[in-house]
């Protein structure tokens, strides 16, 4: 189980808790409005994922198995209310925009089901390993979805960089182009999901392409083999 | 059969404190610096309406909780008293729209002693991305137009959006929004003009309360 490459490719591409999974869109669909809102609550959400996957992963041997469940959530709430905080007292714009849904990291489906199918019966290193990985798959669809509608929408990339990265990023905001009546649909919620089921779709056709390639390939070699035996 | 429960329970009550005093730790550690962060917006905010050269008390802390129909609701609002050496100087009042697009839009008004307004920001709301939220200074420079107006009760009339035969530009495409900012600004206004020595006579009561 410990085979760190495929715990990567897992968490990023096969089984992208966001993608294929379908975890946690309500924070996804609702924050992703710019790149920075989005990337804010994927390092959030990474952050909470790695804490409770390790802390799951220490406990899984000595929690009796009927009560495991309401320890993992008193253990993903207690990180989420530490994070929520953190982010209140060092990143208190980005907390004011992101508001409710820090709290709410709470019932992002994802971090429950790493705990409950991975961290719980795995050893600590490869336990957070999988946090790292399932949480930078969240935030790759969560920035790649801020980006497509806030370049869609404002015509802007990075704006409100120094909420996350403090007064060095102020002039970061990149401007792809200049527009004076924003693009309404990509701004307001219907433009997530459209954006998503893009992205989704994007995916699927990147993944038929693949076994498309690789069962060709398997045919050559076959017909290889076959020369040099005759 | 009670041996398990026991365990079971006990096991939850160990999980329950450990993470209860990690978040008090957490907490703790940080309770100074988000009430720190919050004074600094509360402090940027106030400074936009009200320019900090006029006056030398301490504007965030001098500060009293109104509640008048003329404000916008019946919740309490905050109403800072900038003062130089104890004369009143201007007013900063927290003020709400009921009648935007979407829901409440909250402002702060900054109006000195000669009625003139110092400046008028948007402080919530939930107005159209691209229509109505012009009136967020970071999207446009509208709201800035309230500032320098001086309001005479006789001249209520140019309190109003062009439409409605006032001197306020509305928004293409969007009447609503700005016709809510300038109404709530200008009833702030006429309560200000009715109400400014009781305003400042009050006690700062605002720390005591919520």
């Amino acid at each position: 189980m410990a085979n760190y490459q495929s715990l990567a490719a897992e968490g990023m591409w096969n089984n992208n808790p966001a993608l294929v999974q379908l975890l946690g869109l309500c924070p996804l669909l609702a924050v992703t409005a710019t790149v920075i809102n989005g990337l804010g609550l994927g390092l959030a959400t990474m952050a909470v994922l790695v804490g409770s996957n390790i802390t799951v992963s220490l406990v899984r041997n000595f929690v009796r198995n009927e009560i495991r469940i309401p320890v993992f959530v008193m253990v993903i709430a207690s990180f989420v209310t530490i994070i929520q905080l953190l982010m209140n007292a060092f990143t208190y714009e980005l907390y004011l925009a992101l508001g409710i849904f820090i709290p709410l990291i709470v019932t992002n489906c994802a971090i429950i089901g790493r705990a409950e199918a991975f961290a719980s019966k795995n050893k600590v290193l490869p336990a957070a390993f999988d946090g790292v990985m399932m949480g930078a798959g969240f935030t790759l669809v969560l920035v790649l979805l801020g980006g497509m509608r806030e370049v869609l929408g404002a015509g802007t990339l990075l704006s409100g960089a120094d909420r996350l990265f403090g007064p060095i990023a102020s002039n970061w905001t990149l401007t792809i182009f200049a527009t004076e009546q924003p693009f309404l649909l990509a701004i307001l919620p219907p433009g997530a999901f459209i954006g998503m089921g893009l992205l989704i779709a994007a995916k699927n056709a990147i993944d038929n392409r693949l076994t498309a390639r690789q069962t060709k390939q398997k045919k050559q070699v076959t017909r290889i083999r076959v020369t040099a035996e005759s | 059969m009670l041996d398990t429960l026991a365990k079971n329970g006990g096991m939850l009550g160990a999980f329950a404190v450990v993470t209860t005093a990690l978040i008090s730790l957490t907490y703790l550690g940080t309770e100074d610096r988000i009430e720190q962060q919050q004074r600094a917006r509360l402090i940027t905010i106030l400074n936009e309406v009200v320019p900090a050269a006029l006056y030398d008390n301490q504007l965030y802390a001098d500060c009293t909780l109104i509640s008048a129909d003329a404000l916008g609701s019946d919740r309490n609002h905050r109403v800072y008293r900038a003062r130089e050496q104890n004369q009143p100087v201007a007013l900063a009042l927290q003020t709400t729209a009921p009648d935007g697009y979407s829901g409440d839009i909250e402002l702060v008004v900054g109006v000195d002693a000669s009625m003139t307004v110092l400046g008028v920001r948007t402080l919530e709301h939930q107005e159209t991305p691209g229509l109505g939220d012009k009136i967020e200074l970071a999207v446009s420079d509208w709201i800035r137009t309230f500032s320098g107006k001086t309001y005479r009760e006789e001249e209520k009339q140019a309190w109003q959006v062009k439409k409605d035969g006032g001197q306020f530009d509305q928004f293409t495409g969007a009447t609503i929004t700005p016709r809510a900012v300038v109404g709530a600004v200008r009833r702030t206004l006429d309560y200000v003009a009715d109400n400014r020595t009781v305003l400042f006579e009050q006690p700062a009561n605002c720390s005591e309360t919520e």
